[in-house]
């Protein structure tokens, strides 16, 4: 979630309005001006409810009959002036004793801050952090007050440690709480970040079944990023070049003056694109991810025809535009997938029932490894796709050390290609699309 | 900005002299949405109402105007809306007529002078208001700058204007001001209480997000929607209206393609109150649900599970079976 410092501002000067006295308006206010997206006002709350949480300390204990806490609440009046001379005016133990809940969460509050809990990031880090609340607290004295009572070895003196040492218990468990609270406050966006740059760069075939949300969510960002750019420079227009003829038509009614100036405009053309996916055994796990960016892309651009193929090849252009992607997904892995590859077969596939559609507008964008089992790779027919189309485009997962070894025919397709080039992470899937899309402008 | 508040607008001291001022005007709101509307008063701030379809976003700016007794400024935004009509536009047939006037007494305001040089020097001594306020067509944005009251600026399915559109408003809504480049900068009177609304069918972008309050107003639960349906739909019996509540939201569980919304919910009391119904039955649920469901498909996923809706609606609106 980002928040610009005016948002911080106005956060203020609402605050300042609203006042802190009632939890649920303040709440409102402060959501109606941080958070923008449904999704941010869920992790809005989330964090309110972490950040203002300043549950009951040791509120287990609230059973706790009153007999039992008075006998040492009779005995610490008279034992009070051996206070154990903590950091503030009153003493932890004495907090302790005193069962004094609010002025301990303070206090565990200032001794927090003060050790810089806003700097927490890693797990591991939780009990380091815990430790040093405690000591700023006072817990050391305490612990030797404890000791010094035990020594004295009274009946009296043993209780009282006993005693203390159950708060004491109490108190560990709620910092370890009220760290762990502040660890998921602060560090969250942080280990997220570096989860996603890390899914960004890593080989699409290498990703585990447990980051498909997380990508999910990053292909579709991904895509609408892309699909906004493009539209932007769809829009430009030639400003400054004044077409002469139709601001002369257009102000005849004024007998010719030029009230209203019309512009030449550059008309900018739409990518017709056509994706042929390779959906085969040798590249499923990458073509999981294929698929899905195809989908994002699907909706993002109007004007696409999306194939797959293993053995043959198929139109999926519908089912990716009806279908929610995961069941789209299946759909076409079900139907298509997993096949060996027949590269030969699935172009003449194409060239029977699509060819036609082919313009020199069209750029064809082929996903695959170019690994056609040793069948006929039927390059003539890449050729006539080639002369057709605007361009072709050959996105192969494969390293380039790999191509033209076994039996990739990479190199034989190549001479036909615009452009063939590796594609193995989101990255590179992203900037080969936002090449496409630029150059079709 | 002042913090001061204007002495015309009293009725919005406090968030619930706004829920009970918004109420009085047939709008029921939850304490987000007063919590919003009273913010955006003292802030000085618009307000982005972002939400499905029907569920009161326009009507609440209507009902704020309607309230506070301000006139309302819709502004219906479309993709091409541009400056000329959301902003101000020239009188160009007057301006022309100008223009021929001047020329007939062009000699008059030269005056005698022979020279080139002293005649261009009296032209330009006189006054020109080919460009002036007497040429201006005012359209909605400036209309609700210059309303001296103060209004209520609605901003309609900002979603569907260019995003170019989008950069032009940010000046109108961060300093209640626009510039006019033949004239120069004209300020609001009075700021006015403005709303955008926006069926999110594309991302807003974030300069506008921040200058706004961000509401979202989702579906209302249970009892909200039978209070807003109770002061809409003033004549229906208490039992059907627990009924038909119950249905809906139901409905609203199901897995469709667009989920009736408030608008419809009244829409359908009001047919089922002209019906004179006191109690659902599975027959006449069927041949009423066009009015909830606006899909064949919704309607033929909706219709295999009416029975069995009917009759939860009807236990919770305490009807025996």
């Amino acid at each position: 979630m980002r928040v610009s410092a005016a948002e911080g501002i106005d956060a203020a000067r609402a605050v300042k309005m609203i006042g802190y006295a009632d939890r649920d308006i303040l709440k409102d206010s402060l959501g109606l001006i941080l958070a923008k997206t449904p999704e941010e006002k869920a992790a809005y709350e989330e964090a309110f409810e972490l950040y203002f949480k300043r549950d009951d300390l040791g509120a287990q204990d609230e059973a706790e009959s009153d007999e039992q806490k008075r006998p040492w609440q009779q005995q610490q009046g008279q034992q009070g002036g051996e206070g154990m001379g903590g950091s503030g005016g009153q003493s932890l133990g004495q907090l302790l004793e005193q069962d004094d809940r609010a002025a301990l969460a303070t206090a565990m509050e200032q001794a927090a801050r003060e050790s810089g809990i806003e700097n927490i990031r890693f797990f591991t880090q939780k009990n380091l952090y815990a430790r040093r609340i405690l000591d700023r607290m006072g817990l050391r004295q305490v612990e030797r007050d404890m000791e010094a009572l035990r020594q004295s070895g009274t009946p009296e003196g043993l209780g009282r440690a006993q005693f203390l040492e159950g708060r004491v218990d109490q108190l560990r468990d709620s910092v370890r709480d009220f760290v762990e609270r502040n660890l998921i406050l602060f560090a969250k966006g942080e280990t997220e970040k570096f989860r996603e740059e890390l899914l960004k760069s890593a080989r699409l075939s290498n990703l585990e079944r447990r980051d498909l949300d997380r990508m999910r969510v990053l292909v579709r960002q991904m895509a609408k990023k892309l699909a906004a750019r493009y539209a932007k420079t769809r829009r430009r227009r030639l400003r400054g070049q004044l077409d002469i003829r139709r601001t002369m038509r257009r102000n005849m009614g004024w007998g010719g003056i030029p009230f209203i100036t019309v512009w030449k405009q550059k008309r900018i053309e739409k990518p017709r694109v056509m994706v042929l996916c390779d959906v085969s055994g040798s590249v499923a796990p990458m073509s999981q991810f294929l698929l899905m960016f195809l989908y994002a892309l699907n909706e993002a651009l109007s004007d696409i025809r999306s194939f797959a193929f293993a053995g043959s090849l198929i139109e999926v252009s519908e089912i990716l535009e009806k279908e929610p992607v995961e069941q789209a997904i299946t759909k076409i892995m079900e139907t298509i997938g997993f096949g060996s590859s027949n590269f030969g077969n699935s172009f003449a596939d194409f060239e029977d029932g699509w060819m036609q559609y082919v313009t020199p507008k069209t750029t064809i964008i082929i996903l695959g490894d170019a690994r056609g089992n040793r069948t006929d790779p039927r390059t003539e027919i890449v050729s006539r796709m080639s002369q057709r189309s605007k361009r072709i485009i050959w996105l192969n997962p494969e390293y380039k050390s790999a191509w033209g070894t076994g039996d990739s025919d990479m190199y034989r397709y190549a001479p036909f290609c615009n452009l063939v080039t590796v594609c193995n992470t989101l990255r590179h899937l992203e900037r080969a699309i936002t090449d496409i899309l630029e150059d079709a402008v | 900005m002042n913090d001061a508040l204007p002495p015309g607008l009293s009725p919005l001291q406090s968030i619930e002299q706004v829920d009970q001022g918004l109420s009085a005007a047939g709008y029921i709101a939850n304490r987000q949405i007063s919590t919003a509307i009273y913010m955006a008063h003292h802030l000085q701030k618009p307000i982005l109402v972002e939400g499905p379809a029907g569920v009161g976003k326009t009507e609440l700016a209507k009902s704020v105007a309607s309230w506070m007794k301000l006139p309302l400024i819709r502004m219906q935004c479309y993709e091409g809306l541009d400056e000329s009509k959301a902003l101000y536009e020239w009188k160009y047939g007057k301006q022309l007529l100008y223009t021929q006037i001047l020329k007939d007494k062009i000699s008059s305001v030269i005056g005698e002078s022979d020279n080139l040089a002293t005649s261009l020097d009296k032209l330009h001594a006189f006054g020109d208001i080919f460009f002036s306020k007497q040429f201006l067509e005012p359209r909605p944005l400036l209309r609700a700058l210059e309303e001296p009251t103060g209004a209520v600026l609605l901003i309609d399915e900002i979603d569907k204007s260019d995003q170019e559109f989008e950069a032009f408003l940010l000046e109108i809504l961060s300093d209640f001001q626009v510039t006019i480049p033949e004239i120069g900068t004209v300020g609001a009177v009075v700021p006015p209480i403005v709303l955008l609304t926006s069926n999110s069918t594309r991302d807003l972008g974030d300069a506008l997000k921040r200058r706004c309050l961000h509401l979202h107003i989702g579906f209302p639960d249970e009892k909200l929607e039978a209070k807003i349906i109770a002061s809409r739909v003033p004549g229906i019996d208490a039992s059907l209206l627990k009924q038909l509540v119950s249905f809906v939201q139901q409905l609203r569980a199901l897995d469709l393609k667009k989920v009736p919304s408030v608008s419809e919910t009244i829409d359908w009391a009001k047919v089922l109150v002209l019906l004179h119904t006191s109690v659902l039955s599975v027959d006449l649920v069927r041949d009423t649900l066009n009015v909830l469901l606006k899909f064949e498909a919704d309607i033929e996923a909706a219709g295999k599970q009416i029975a069995g809706l009917t009759h939860k609606a009807r236990a919770d609106g305490g009807v025996a079976a």
